[in-house]
């Protein structure tokens, strides 16, 4: 249990790293510039959100497994495949939980007073300088609104994780798939205690991240 | 305004459309749910064919997957009236708890266990022993936890005293047809499979081995009533085709092997 509770925490974490590095990028273009395909740009990032897990998990097995578009190629050149790793469960993670924090963020940016920043550019700053140190602090609430609950998606992930990353015993079973070889097999008192410590550890995380939320005012 | 009434006309139609078939035909159509070891599915879908033509009115749905998740699905109260799975002791799970009638349970086929590898793998795998080379780096099997097909693995492993070899190596799937796409997809190096299944998908993957038959437990397929079935007579009929002459050629051209006792 403890492996699988410390794998997914893993799993969560390297997958919210680049969610946040990668969704802030996103939402800022989406919001700040104006291209034609732009809101279908802003649906093919989204999908992820409506479809369910199993079709994610689908198109990601299309593309990373071992006969995929670019799983082909990446074993081709390394001799590695993804599927059955951790890194293809953090992947899962990754695409899953993404457009929850592009949506979140978009919103958050977008509503940044443009007086502020056309104000910053007047002084002389630059795009980069602008977005660092005026828009993105305003927008500092809807940031880490969306990187919590991203992290809370890639922590329940199940569905995509399960077909690409497999659930391998002391591998791959982050807690939701433990969670279900324990209900498939009947060991239900076991499944008791990992669902009991898994929600209250995930309260726990909600509870921090609603006063971090608070606090910065 | 008008835009918006037409609109939500043809959203009202659609629904009433799509749900209208089912309220008649769950009136006049009378559904038997058989929960079957994923291994059978080609077999049986010929077979509830056959039935259905037999018993007109009739309609079989077929809920495939393996055995281990099928008595838990029936320990959790699901509504099926037939049960069949891959080995003795899923049936003897779902005796012991009271969930199958134990005078309907009859056997109705076998199988073998078979090591298979991608089509156009390179790795030169010959036999079960060949499975401890460095060059095999996954090997998949059934979860034996909830899988027949992963439990005969296992067996069969143990019996080559290769189970610590490829401990390591080992990638569980949740069913054998699971174990099958994965072989067939070359996601693996080799896989563990019955006869029955290599045959389904005999262009992806090449059988390299057949297991001893002393090296498992007797691949012996049971079937039972399952109890609290409002079709008694209709799932007995269903159970009964199994064993019939036209169930066994069904199942003997998809490869399973007849067995001589039924009890």
């Amino acid at each position: 249990m403890l492996f699988s509770l410390r794998l997914s925490l893993q799993v969560a974490a390297v997958a919210t790293f680049f969610i946040i590095i990668v969704g802030i990028t996103i939402a800022y273009f989406l919001a700040r510039r104006n291209f034609s395909g732009k809101e279908l740009l802003d649906v093919l990032f989204t999908l992820p959100l409506v479809l369910p897990p199993t079709v994610t998990g689908y198109y990601l097995i299309i593309l990373f497994g071992r006969n995929g578009f670019i799983g082909k190629q990446i074993y081709a050149w390394t001799g590695w495949g993804i599927m059955f790793t951790w890194y293809a469960a953090a992947l899962a993670s990754f695409v899953v939980a993404l457009p929850l924090m592009i949506k979140t963020t978009r919103a958050a940016i977008e509503s940044v007073d443009k007086n502020l920043i056309n104000a910053s550019y007047t002084l002389g700053h630059s795009e980069f300088e602008t977005t660092l140190r005026v828009i993105l602090p305003l927008a500092k609430k809807g940031i880490i609104a969306g990187a919590v609950l991203s992290f809370a998606r890639a922590l329940g992930e199940f569905g995509a994780t399960l077909m690409v990353a497999g659930n391998i015993t002391g591998k791959t079973d982050t807690v939701p798939l433990a969670i279900y070889s324990l209900a498939s097999s009947g060991e239900w008192s076991r499944a008791n205690l990992m669902v009991i410590f898994f929600t209250l550890l995930s309260g726990l995380f909600l509870y921090i991240a609603n006063k971090l939320n608070k606090g910065i005012i | 305004m008008i835009i918006k009434s037409i609109i939500a006309f043809l959203l009202m139609s659609t629904f009433v459309a799509l749900v209208a078939p089912q309220i008649s035909t769950a009136a006049d159509q009378q559904e038997l749910t058989v929960s079957a070891a994923i291994s059978l599915k080609n077999a049986f879908e010929e077979i509830g064919k056959l039935f259905e033509a037999a018993h007109k009115g009739v309609k079989v749905d077929f809920n495939f997957g393996a055995s281990g998740d099928l008595v838990r699905q029936i320990e959790g109260g699901a509504p099926v009236d037939v049960f069949a799975s891959a080995a003795q002791k899923d049936m003897d799970e779902a005796e012991k708890k009271g969930l199958v009638l134990p005078d309907s349970r009859i056997n109705f086929a076998g199988n073998s266990v078979v090591l298979i590898t991608p089509a156009n793998s390179k790795i030169p795998i010959k036999t079960f022993q060949d499975l401890g080379l460095n060059q095999v780096e996954k090997i998949a099997a059934g979860n034996p936890k909830t899988v027949p097909a992963g439990r005969y693995a296992e067996e069969v492993f143990v019996y080559f005293k290769l189970l610590t070899a490829i401990k390591e190596k080992l990638i569980y799937a949740e069913n054998v047809r699971q174990v099958l796409d994965y072989v067939a997809r070359g996601e693996v190096d080799a896989g563990v499979v019955y006869t029955t299944d290599a045959m389904v998908k005999a262009k992806d993957i090449r059988i390299v081995a057949t297991a001893p038959e002393e090296s498992h437990k007797p691949v012996i397929y049971p079937a039972a009533v399952v109890k609290g079935t409002n079709k008694e007579i209709l799932a007995k009929a269903f159970v009964s085709v199994l064993i019939s002459e036209e169930g066994k050629k069904v199942l003997e051209r998809y490869g399973f092997k007849l067995i001589k006792s039924v009890q």
